[in-house]
């Protein structure tokens, strides 16, 4: 028992990243009808930047408070990653909205690539660890235990999606991305510039991203340039389990994937009378993606969208 | 399992398909409730009515794309469920679609060609080792398909890539794609849309000769014209139901139909 | 033959074919002269090349984009490793120190020679039997993707890959049957009709053909050529019959195929089956040929490798696959030997090194091909052959070909 309260934190913790970049993933989803297979590399653009940046923070101005350097960090790593994105959306995707669904699923996986060999050409590649800044001290609920680090990424988790939500619901830009993700053309025809919308949209899942990838990199104290790869594929899996377009689902399937996965990882050895370990964690968000396209394609809160007859 | 079979039709007053109470629901809509319909062997038998009426949603339940909420379907006396297209193909019914859907990268022969595939058997082995009987059947399959592209009237353009062909051939070349699967009831989905009054009398005469080669014609059209001069019975559907079902004539001057189309209803 | 549209002189078309041919066969021999690695590239470009047109069959003929492709490249190669090496023996000691049951059961049936040395299989039986595991696995993998749609059917399929890789890699605990992260070492070499690929031991890695001696790679670049040409042969017959109609077919319309009489979830699975086997084989030949395997060689990033070569060439199209094959297996190898020394000339150091250069070349092939050039480099001249990819379909005023 004492450990399951430990997993669920950590389920929490684990989901709350998922969620933040399977937002991302839902998002250009909805109004593109596309998969953004490079949205992983962006948590790693977002990690790889704030390391650089907090190296850059101690020569200029060593000895801030550990707090304020995370939230310069972030505070960096947001717009690079949301310039990164537009690049990208610009480039590699804008001339293929109209192809056929498989040009740009192969373009986007290219961009992966790329996006890891310029990282691993500036940066290498070995992983570089992430320096610990806020006090490691963990403090303790009822039995397990919470670092600071996590706290503060399940606080800003929550704001930034409380934040997303408002604007979505709220605001007229909400209002045009939600038109444009129901019906591209019509929110054309009834003024919405969906060019703008579409850039909005990767921009505001790539700020998600780069929070998640800072915070990633200081949860788990270590940087790789093929560090977004892995989480970005299970992000995408949450997002499907979710609801892929919806941007509650994928909320709440990040969420639920992370607890998954931390559940499974931690009773998969009693599970299974010690045949499968705990090394096995990667596989349930595969397990669960093949499960959901194969039995609700719709995933928990979205509509019909993979292919009947 | 024996595949070269195609079947064939009966003469004995059995009708060649059977439909009753057919219904199929999408969400709040209910696309069809409780059509049926009986076409005798070597009829040519029509399905009108308005914009929406149910008509194309009817050919998907019974060709098995849509799976129907409730009916009955024989084909020859012989119960079917449209579960999957491919079977109901095999049972006996072919199709051509609304908004043609050739393989447009193919040429016009090969499309016919792959039309073959379900009275055919050939696999991975024949393909790689092209045996004898592999051989020959890749020859008749061949040569049936030219022989349909002929029999529509495009045999010329048999090396033409299809999405090349003009508006009337591609529907000509879906015609003989389905005439390749040798069915029973050939059932075909607005196959005048968009053609000219040259082009249709053609297609009436197309018609004509496929039903003189034993087989039936189930068909969808807009066009009253052709359909009166062509069609043995017809069948009216409005808002998903039957409301008229008689020889042209009959249907002409049925009160209900008259009002469906002039939008009294409406 | 579909190679070359009908406009070209069938005479220049042989020349050039023969022409090709020579080349291919004399290149070992030229090659040797600047010692072994030349031919050591062009032996791995081989086996990609299989790879490459398994795969075609898969995205290129059928139209299923299978990221996961590499699984079935695992477990070919792995088949030699557990049936072509001391492996065996270390799985049943495994079993009977964990499960003596059943320990005891494989010690029963297999004999103390296999317990002490582990099961060493001859080529002619391992051939077909990683093409059997890999296609019965290509069913498997594929039977859950049969409804799914291009990109969950991709990722779905990039899923599985990993998860065959994750077993592969874990697998050593609590019963050791894969040996883990560390692999398996000590595979048998391909032994034709008694010699040794490898060379016999002191024989500086010289294979003994009556009084001649070549190097084991030339041997095995022999070998390899050969299942080259098998694969090649297999898939334009499959193009060309009633099969590939269906799969083309398939590709072009699902619904329409289906609509004909086609069974498309037998189709499907199939194409997967068949793209399988020849995965499979090529890392039997992989395995022997190295000698050792491990989950590393059987990454993500090796699916995608392939899946780069099928798309750069020409998706759907036999020899542009093959071109593309040679130009991404055989390119960074090449250019590591030119550009290295060239970066340490200049620069002092090496910037980009070969591993960089590989998978930079990988993503710019794949994203320069997709927005220029969609239908690859060396696009079939029949339309018919390509995919859509470069037939956009917006203001088409014949009728609509593609609901």
């Amino acid at each position: 028992m004492d450990i399951f309260l430990q997993q669920i934190i950590n389920g929490l913790v684990l989901g709350a990243m998922y969620a933040l970049i399977a937002i991302g993933y839902t998002m250009v989803y909805g109004v593109l009808n596309l998969i953004n297979f490079a949205h992983g590399e962006i948590l790693m653009v977002g990690a790889m930047t704030g390391l650089t940046l907090l190296r850059a923070l101690e020569s200029v101005a060593p000895g801030l408070p550990g707090g304020v350097q995370l939230a310069l960090a972030i505070a960096g790593a947001v717009p690079v990653c949301v310039a990164v994105s537009l690049v990208i959306e610009r480039v590699a995707y804008r001339r293929l909205r109209n192809a056929p669904r498989l040009a740009p699923l192969i373009t986007a996986i290219g961009v992966s690539i790329l996006l890891q060999t310029i990282a691993m050409m500036i940066w290498g590649r070995s992983p570089i660890p992430f320096p610990q800044l806020l006090s490691p001290e963990p403090v303790e609920i009822a039995g397990a235990l919470i670092s600071h680090t996590q706290i503060l990424l399940l606080v800003l988790a929550v704001a930034a999606m409380a934040c997303l939500a408002l604007v979505v619901e709220r605001t007229r830009l909400g209002r045009a991305m939600r038109a444009t993700a129901e019906n591209p053309r019509v929110a054309g025809l009834m003024g919405v510039d969906t060019n703008k919308i579409i850039v909005a949209t990767f921009a505001i899942g790539a700020a998600l991203a780069a929070i998640a990838g800072v915070m990633w990199a200081a949860n788990y104290s270590t940087t790789q340039f093929a560090m977004g790869f892995v989480p970005g594929l299970k992000a995408f899996s949450a997002a499907v389990l979710g609801g892929i377009g919806n941007i509650y689902g994928a909320m709440l399937g990040g969420v639920l994937l992370g607890l998954i996965e931390s559940l499974g990882a931690g009773y998969v050895g009693d599970l299974t009378a010690g045949f499968l370990g705990s090394h096995y964690q990667d596989i349930f968000a595969f397990i669960v993606l093949v499960a959901v396209l194969t039995l609700r394609p719709a995933g928990i809160m979205g509509e019909r969208v993979a292919d009947r007859a | 399992m024996s595949q070269g079979a195609a079947p064939v039709a009966g003469n004995n007053g059995v009708p060649l398909l059977s439909v009753v109470g057919a219904s199929k629901r999408f969400g709040g809509l209910q696309a069809l409730s409780g059509v049926g319909l009986r076409i005798m062997p070597g009829q040519i038998y029509g399905l009108i009515g308005p914009n929406g009426a149910g008509k194309t949603t009817f050919f998907n339940v019974i060709t098995g794309l849509y799976r129907p909420d409730a009916g009955r379907f024989e084909l020859q006396g012989t119960p079917y469920t449209p579960s999957a297209p491919y079977l109901v193909a095999k049972a006996g019914i072919a199709r051509t679609f609304q908004n043609i859907r050739l393989f447009g990268d193919m040429t016009a022969l090969e499309n016919v060609m792959v039309g073959r595939h379900v009275r055919t058997s050939q696999g991975v082995f024949g393909a790689v080792f092209r045996h004898r009987a592999a051989r020959e059947e890749e020859a008749a399959i061949r040569a049936r398909a030219q022989e349909l592209l002929v029999f529509v009237g495009i045999g010329h353009y048999a090396g033409r890539t299809a999405r090349h062909l003009s508006y009337g051939d591609q529907r000509r070349l879906e015609i003989a794609r389905a005439l390749a699967t040798d069915p029973l009831l050939l059932a075909l989905d607005e196959p005048a849309a968009g053609m000219n009054p040259t082009e249709k009398l053609a297609l009436r005469e197309l018609l004509h000769r496929i039903r003189a080669e034993g087989r039936t014609i189930l068909l969808i059209e807009h066009d009253v014209k052709l359909v009166m001069g062509l069609c043995d019975r017809i069948t009216v559907l409005d808002y998903g139901k039957v409301i008229a079902e008689g020889t042209p004539a009959e249907v002409q001057r049925d009160a209900a139909v008259i009002a469906a189309y002039l939008g009294a209803s409406h | 033959m579909r190679f070359f549209s009908s406009a070209r002189d069938p005479r220049r078309v042989r020349a050039s074919l023969f022409a090709l041919v020579a080349v291919v066969l004399v290149f070992p021999f030229v090659a040797s002269q600047f010692g072994n690695s030349w031919v050591r590239i062009a032996d791995v470009a081989l086996l990609y090349i299989m790879l490459a047109l398994g795969l075609n069959i898969v995205v290129g003929f059928a139209g299923l984009l299978d990221l996961g492709y590499i699984a079935f490249y695992a477990i070919g190669a792995y088949t030699a490793g557990l049936f072509a090496s001391p492996q065996f023996a270390a799985v049943i000691e495994s079993f009977a120190s964990t499960y003596p049951a059943v320990g005891e059961i494989l010690v029963r049936l297999c004999g103390p020679r296999v317990v002490q040395e582990g099961i060493h299989l001859s080529l002619w039986i391992i051939v077909p039997l990683s093409a059997l595991l890999a296609g019965v696995f290509g069913v498997i993998l594929g039977a859950p993707t049969l409804k799914l749609r291009g990109d969950y059917l991709a990722i779905v399929t990039l899923g599985f890959g990993e998860i065959i890789r994750i077993f592969l890699n874990n697998l050593n605990g609590p019963v050791n049957i894969t040996n883990g992260p560390q692999g398996i070492n000590m595979i048998d070499p391909v032994r034709i009709f008694g010699i040794s690929l490898a060379g016999e031991a002191g024989s500086g890695s010289t294979v003994y053909i009556g009084g001649w001696g070549i190097p084991s790679v030339n041997a095995y670049y022999f070998l390899f050529l050969v299942f080259c040409a098998l694969t090649i042969f297999i898939s334009v017959r499959l193009q060309d019959s009633r099969l590939g109609r269906a799969w083309i077919a398939l590709r072009e319309d699902e619904v329409a195929a289906a609509a004909m009489g086609i069974n498309t979830r037998n189709v499907k699975l199939l194409a997967f089956a068949m793209g399988a086997t020849f995965g499979g084989v090529a890392g039997a030949m992989f395995a022997a040929f190295q000698g050792f395997v491990s989950p590393e060689s059987f990454s993500l990033t090796e699916s995608i490798a392939v899946l780069a070569m099928v798309v750069l060439g020409g998706i759907g199209h036999i020899p542009g696959v093959v071109l593309g094959g040679v130009l991404l297996a055989a390119l960074p190898e090449v250019l590591r030997h030119a550009v290295e020394p060239l970066q340490q000339e200049l620069f002092g150091r090496v910037w980009v090194d070969a591993e960089v250069m590989r998978q930079l070349l990988y993503g710019l092939a794949m994203v320069l091909i997709m927005l220029a050039r969609p239908a690859g480099l060396w696009p079939s001249p029949r339309p018919e052959d390509r995919p859509e990819a470069d037939h956009p379909h917006g203001g088409e005023p014949v009728g609509e070909v593609k609901a």
